[in-house]
């Protein structure tokens, strides 16, 4: 069952088509990449997710029903990447606050805040002042008064910058805990290694337009090149052959690619024959950077504006 | 509507618990207060010290007698010494200073007044009036007529104002009245200012600093901006209310800390008499105005004036970034009709029915501060229901398109926007 399926969705401004006609469908309980160049419309398109922005055209379905940003946005979680709190207040009533706006009981709010406050050994901060935090402090904070309302749909925009690898890994130990127990999660970044480590399902996006959808074993396989490793007591006479191209050569490590419809079978049995002993053969698979630098290095690093009537 | 709620109540907290507010709202006033009650003590306390003159009167002006009613004098006559034998010794006897009146009428200096320092201007301007008034008296004798008769006729004519209502004539105070009317203009206008800009200022800080985002990703934009503008204005209506308090204990405060006040003012029967016509005139003249007029509309126009004025500030605060001089820049055509507003209002006092000052009072963007410049006056009914329905209307309208200026300007980084685009995100439909 899909949680969120847009269709056609539209936000044109006065000089830019930030997101042009993109449908899409996150199913629930996955955790889900939104990728995309700076400026190829991620923050727009989030924001008509979360009910800021109304779309110029198209439809967002939530649960099915048509959304409803008023009723339905106490079951979403946002983490916007330009964040900020107000530095004055103090940490305790500052989740409280937001948990409120949420639609939450000051009662349950507590409960909810002290749990999530534990779990990520925050308890000493609630009488401290918002401007004592540092940067990635403050970011812990933000998660927690983002997912302390028990959102089903959580979308996070570059969650990570700022953060340490230690804290940086304890929240993601929390986001697949989050996804375990039933929630969606929206992830927004454009740094690929993450995005391969964390999500079942990615959607590429660029100058508005959505350019690649599927999961990330789907796309590597649609995106490989038929590149072999192979490693063994290889010397260069053994290379002789038109089976394949070479891509490299260092120190017994051979990366190939196989030409046409050759079997890898037959690149095995072509080294066997002459005597090689192998010790390794993997197909080598694109990471997510090399498609994505494929597939949006050779347009413009900026957007240019333009006049839409 | 929940959501305001907890938006104004956040807001107001704040505001109300910061030292700043204590300090401003409490601690200013008593302030001036103090200072005002050293100021009368150390000027009372003066007063108690009696000059001490030396009178020869060899032309035997006051007959051995001196009035001193009213002045903070004494006089003693001293005989037989002459003015150069006396001026060696008028100091060593006590005295300030010496008064010589000499026999000869022709001579430049027939009044001398003797000091060892320079004597205040009040002493010379009371022993002048003195000296007049004995002239005065001994020509009235010389000319056959009685001084108390002269008194009678040459008395003050005080003009006396009858306003001619339905329900009878009544006593007009116009001091009181304009001073009341003026007071309520500017306290509006003030008001106005300063907490439109605290809404402005706030707006644009929860932009730089990106909470905004934060914010509407739970309430929608407009939900944020009324909550801010109520919960700010809560705080000015706090503000009154501490101030009305502060002064009405503090009026009954003063006898209490100066009892002395009015014993020091009896103790003077000419200063007495006077004081005490201006303190009843004055009551006299604060119970004859309409108080609960005033109250009911200076709360209405501060409200209207302060919502409509807000919302307006929080849209420019809305589009400003970081850029302080941007913002002044956008401020001042908002500021331009708060000042209109004053100006017509300190033409109002004086002139409540003119038709500056009842197109001004009836305008919405100035009716807040200059209708209250002519509320002591009467204003026809259909003045005060046009005003009071304009301003209604321009707070709902303004609010609605200030609303989606802000909602767009809230979320906009970096680009500066112009009062065109501005109007144009304000007419935007949906």
């Amino acid at each position: 069952m899909n949680i969120l399926e847009l269709h056609s969705l539209k936000k044109y401004f006065s000089d830019q088509k930030a997101v042009d006609d993109i449908s899409l469908n996150i199913e629930k309980g996955s955790i889900f990449g939104l990728l995309g160049p700076n400026g190829a419309g991620k923050t727009t398109l989030i924001r008509m997710i979360t009910g800021i922005f109304y779309p110029d055209n198209g439809e967002i379905l939530f649960n099915g029903k048509k959304f409803h940003p008023l009723d339905d946005i106490i079951n979403i979680g946002y983490m916007p990447e330009e964040r900020g709190l107000y530095k004055k207040m103090k940490i305790g009533d500052h989740a409280i606050y937001l948990a409120r706006l949420k639609g939450m009981s000051r009662a349950d709010a507590m409960t909810s805040i002290k749990k999530w406050f534990i779990k990520l050994e925050m308890e000493s901060w609630w009488n401290k002042k918002v401007e004592d935090l540092s940067k990635g402090m403050s970011q812990k904070l933000q998660f927690v008064t983002t997912v302390l309302h028990n959102p089903q749909l959580i979308i996070l925009d570059e969650p990570f910058s700022g953060l340490d690898p230690v804290n940086a890994n304890l929240i993601k130990e929390e986001i697949f805990s989050l996804a375990k127990n039933g929630a969606t999660i929206i992830f927004s970044t454009h740094r690929m290694e993450q995005v391969e480590e964390i999500c079942n399902q990615i959607v590429l996006i660029n100058q508005g337009k959505k350019i690649l959808d599927g999961t990330v074993r789907e796309i590597k396989q649609n995106f490989k090149e038929n590149i072999f490793c192979i490693e063994g007591n290889i010397i260069p006479e053994h290379l002789m052959t038109h089976i394949f191209e070479v891509v490299s050569f260092d120190k017994g490590k051979l990366l190939v690619k196989l030409s046409g419809d050759t079997a890898n079978n037959e690149l095995l049995n072509f080294f066997i024959k002459q005597g090689v002993n192998i010790q390794s053969f993997n197909e080598v698979l694109p990471s997510l950077n090399e498609i994505f630098i494929r597939l949006v290095g050779d347009t413009a690093p900026t957007r240019k504006f333009e006049t839409i009537n | 509507m929940n959501k305001i709620g907890i938006i104004l109540s956040r807001e107001y907290l704040t505001r109300v618990k910061k030292k700043s507010f204590l300090l401003t709202t409490i601690g200013v006033p008593l302030i001036i207060m103090i200072f005002y009650a050293v100021i009368i003590y150390i000027s009372l306390s003066g007063n108690n010290e009696k000059q001490k003159v030396a009178i020869i009167d060899e032309a035997n002006l006051f007959k051995g007698k001196i009035d001193i009613k009213g002045t903070d004098l004494e006089f003693s006559f001293i005989k037989n010494e002459t003015e150069q034998s006396y001026v060696k010794k008028y100091v060593q006897a006590g005295f300030q200073s010496f008064l010589y009146i000499s026999k000869d009428t022709a001579s430049q200096k027939k009044y001398q007044l003797h000091s060892a320092s320079s004597t205040s201007l009040p002493v010379i301007e009371s022993i002048e009036s003195i000296i007049n008034n004995a002239i005065r008296e001994k020509q009235l004798r010389a000319n056959g007529v009685d001084p108390s008769v002269f008194d009678q006729l040459t008395k003050d004519v005080n003009l006396e104002n009858t306003i001619d209502t339905e329900k009878g004539g009544k006593k007009s105070y116009a001091g009181i009245a304009y001073a009341v009317s003026f007071g309520c203009g500017f306290l509006i206008y003030m008001m106005m200012v300063i907490y439109g800009t605290q809404v402005m200022r706030s707006v644009t800080e929860e932009k730089t600093n990106r909470i905004a985002e934060v914010i509407v990703s739970s309430v929608k934009p407009f939900q944020l901006m009324m909550g801010k503008i109520l919960g700010i204005g809560a705080v000015g209506l706090t503000q009154f209310i501490i101030w009305i308090i502060l002064l009405v204990v503090m009026q009954s405060a003063i006898p209490i800390f100066f009892p002395d006040l009015i014993h020091q003012i009896n103790k003077v029967p000419q200063a007495n008499a006077e004081n005490i016509s201006i303190i009843t005139e004055t009551i006299q003249g604060i119970s004859s105005l309409p108080l609960l007029k005033i109250l009911l509309s200076f709360l209405f126009y501060f409200l209207g004036g302060y919502l409509t004025y807000a919302s307006i500030f929080a849209a420019v605060g809305s589009v400003v970034s970081e850029d302080q001089q941007e913002a002044q820049q956008l401020v001042f055509p908002v500021l331009m009709p708060i000042i209109l507003g004053f100006v017509i209002m300190t033409k109002a006092v004086n002139d409540p029915n003119s038709s500056l000052a009842v197109f001004g009072s009836i305008f919405p963007l100035t009716s807040p501060i200059v209708m209250m410049g002519r509320i002591t006056y009467d204003i026809p009914i259909w003045q005060l229901a046009l005003s009071i329905l304009l301003l209604i209307g321009s707070f709902l309208f303004f609010t609605w398109i200030t609303g989606k200026i802000y909602r767009t300007g809230i979320l906009m980084y970096g680009k500066k926007a112009s009062w065109k685009e501005m109007v144009r995100w304000g007419f935007k439909k949906g």
